[in-house]
């Protein structure tokens, strides 16, 4: 009986992966192994004990897809404070929607500071992701939950970050659909998410050591956790080269629920 | 700093370098270096994604004068896929600019620096994960010179040495990407100068002319290896060890450490092809660490001869032999002792390479086994035995670009092991004979000191 239960939870929850008419899909609560973070000393016993980091999210939901250049200037229309020739510098850089009026209309919208897409998200009643959100939603493949450790998947991500971005970026839902019915979670653009500036890799990275453990510690989690997470590493170097008012062309973003 | 004259720097690519600086005074100094990342050949036919400063590996070189302030500007080109920064050695300060210069895609990043130690250094990008970038090339070197300047010297270059970690094994055809596995463990799969197996040899080889004194700034980006710098057919007469400014005189193998550099001088007395090595020497032969510097001018027999003679060392007999060039000393009466002797010849002088069982080794050695470019042409195969060969050929669709040098065989001998290798390992057993081999001309640079 408990076994048919499960069953059709399962069919539902399946029947719930496509997205809705607000381009949300919904992301089941779970934990993810932190690859990315040191293992942590815990005393059991008086004995000292090494595990491995997690990190817990709850039930959220997520934009399918990136947000488009079409949707973004639908929102200028109605907020004219964010266009190019209002917005101000205090929120914005010199590189804000820079190749904006010729970007095809399905593209991803880039070029947008953390305030502008903020302020996006907002307007549609959303809110960017959280860091451990979006982790815990881009570890999905098409099949796996967690798939960080997945030699095909990882693959998949570092051919995409190895690549300089020399040609027109593609549209949005062009790259893959994960397991949640979340489009192009890697291998479009990089994405902006609430607490970017959270994580503690400085441009000294090798000083990064000293730095709190149990925040993000670069050259430590390289040591201690060696090949399989220097993918996640470079997305967190790349963070946390961000200012919130950086404009960078192959950095946008999704909103959340 | 306000009443300094600004220059904005001149920077070179590989192995350029720029003009000495002959300014007597201090100057503000602008250096504007930019970062790309781009897809470029680490060898024949073999793709890598280069993360670069300047656009080439090494990146710029950069040089100063000991006094300058400095004002670095990092750019990051807008297709870049990654943040980057630089840490120079030059520098005194948090990181040596590292965190300073911390810049994401499509930015720049501004920092000042005052030149106080005179040297030659390593500069680097130090962005997490730092073997990554560095191991894709993200490192050059900045001459600070000192206030008195360097010594005169008729040429300069720059060589710089770096090891890289491929998925595919050496020479594996196409696109390969990094392979962070290997780079842990500390086994590249190329070592080479100046970012390519051919940075520095055929039209790439640099030059000089006999009389002429060299000087070659030479770095080591790693990340891992260390290099054990030799120039093939020299003498160092000054190394500026690890790019300090007090010199050592007549060196022949300087170690040069990953993250460090040295400078070394010499003067060029004869003509010849300078082979630049790594002497840890495998990485040489099978990893790609090799480049040339082409002497030309005069001969001067008192230094070198070049080879006088030839004799048959016979110690159980106790004579040795004179041989004139006219006489044969073993001559073969039918195939089968062309083939026995031509097996000895190969033995001797080709299996080495070639390997014992003629099939070379992939991507350094051309198969000789079952090859369609030695079957081809009997005639071609006679002139390269006789006169070398280098450049690039193609053989059973892999493309070689190495140097075998003339072996200095006898018509009788090259007549031997052509028939030895046409006879064996599936090719077309043909039978060369002593007049075809005569009948191919020498080639005039290979005739000898002695005729």
């Amino acid at each position: 009986m408990k076994k048919l239960e499960r069953l059709v939870l399962c069919i539902v929850l399946l029947s719930t992966l496509s997205a809705g008419a607000s381009g949300l899909v919904s992301v089941s609560k779970g934990r993810l192994e932190a690859i990315w973070l040191s293992p942590m000393s815990v005393k059991i016993k008086n004995q000292t004990k090494t595990t491995r980091s997690f990190i817990q999210v709850k039930d959220f939901k997520l934009m399918a897809k990136a947000v488009t250049v079409k949707q973004f200037k639908e929102f200028l229309e109605k907020n004219s404070d964010w266009r190019k020739d209002k917005v101000s510098g205090l929120f914005t850089d010199a590189n804000y929607l820079h190749g904006f009026e010729n970007a095809r209309d399905n593209s991803p919208v880039t070029n947008v500071s953390w305030f502008a897409a903020r302020a996006y998200c907002k307007s549609q009643g959303l809110r960017l992701p959280t860091l451990n959100e979006w982790e815990y939603a881009a570890a999905a493949s098409e099949t796996l939950r967690d798939a960080n450790k997945n030699e095909l998947f990882l693959k998949r991500i570092l051919e995409w970050y190895g690549e300089p971005q020399t040609e027109q970026i593609k549209e949005v839902g062009s790259i893959y659909k994960n397991l949640y019915g979340a489009y192009d979670m890697h291998g479009l653009i990089w994405e902006w998410v609430e607490d970017f500036n959270t994580t503690f890799v400085t441009g000294e990275s090798r000083e990064d050591s000293s730095f709190n453990k149990d925040m993000f510690c670069g050259a430590g989690s390289l040591a201690s956790n060696d090949k399989e997470n220097y993918a996640a590493f470079m997305r967190f170097a790349f963070r946390s080269s961000l200012k919130g008012k950086s404009s960078i062309w192959n950095l946008g973003f999704r909103c959340a629920q | 700093m306000a009443d300094q004259s600004s220059e904005v720097a001149v920077l070179t690519a590989p192995p350029h370098v720029p003009p000495p600086i002959t300014r007597s005074k201090s100057v503000k100094l602008i250096v504007n270096l930019e970062v790309i990342e781009k897809k470029m050949k680490i060898s024949d036919g073999v793709d890598y994604t280069f993360w670069t400063f300047g656009g080439t590996v090494p990146g710029s070189f950069i040089r100063i004068r000991e006094g300058d302030d400095v004002e670095f500007h990092l750019k990051n080109h807008p297709s870049s896929k990654m943040p980057h920064n630089i840490d120079l050695h030059a520098v005194t300060g948090q990181g040596g600019g590292a965190a300073a210069s911390f810049t994401s895609p499509g930015h720049e990043s501004v920092f000042s620096f005052k030149a106080i130690n005179p040297g030659l250094y390593v500069y680097h990008c130090a962005t997490a994960p730092v073997g990554m970038h560095i191991a894709n090339g993200m490192y050059g070197l900045i001459l600070v010179e000192p206030k008195k300047g360097l010594s005169k010297v008729d040429r300069e270059y720059y060589v710089m040495q770096g090891d890289f970690y491929t998925k595919g094994k050496f020479g594996v055809q196409g696109y390969q990407p990094f392979d962070m596995s290997k780079a842990i463990d500390e086994k590249p799969t190329y070592v080479v100068f100046n970012g390519s197996t051919n940075s520095l040899t055929g039209d790439n080889a640099i030059k000089a002319k006999v009389g002429e004194t060299v000087r070659l700034f030479v770095g080591n980006g790693g990340p891992n290896l260390v290099s054990s710098f030799h120039v093939i057919g020299e003498i160092f007469d000054k190394v500026y060890r690890e790019g300090a400014m007090e010199y050592n005189t007549n060196i022949q193998t300087t170690l040069i450490p990953a993250g460090g550099s040295a400078i070394v001088e010499y003067k060029v007395e004869v003509p010849s092809n300078l082979v630049l090595v790594d002497h840890s020497i495998f990485r040489t032969f099978n990893k790609g660490s090799l480049g040339i510097m082409k002497v030309e001018g005069p001969e001067n027999k008192e230094i070198f001869t070049g080879k006088t003679a030839d004799n048959i060392y016979l110690p159980e007999g106790g004579a040795i032999q004179k041989v004139n060039d006219k006489e044969k000393i073993t001559t073969a009466a039918s195939v089968e002792d062309q083939l026995k002797l031509g097996k000895t010849v190969f033995t001797n002088s080709c299996a080495a390479c070639h390997q014992p069982d003629g099939k070379g080794i992939a991507g350094a050695f051309p198969p000789l086994a079952n090859a369609d470019y030695f079957n081809a042409d009997a005639k071609r195969a006679i002139d390269i035995v006789k006169n070398g060969k280098s450049g690039k050929i193609t053989v059973n669709g892999a493309p070689y670009n190495g140097v075998m040098p003339a072996l200095g065989l006898s018509d009788e001998d090259i007549a031997n092991v052509l028939t030895y290798v046409s006879n064996n390992w599936g090719n077309k057993k043909r039978t060369f004979t002593k007049t075809e081999v005569s009948a191919v001309p020498v080639a005039k640079e290979n005739s000898g000191g002695e005729h």
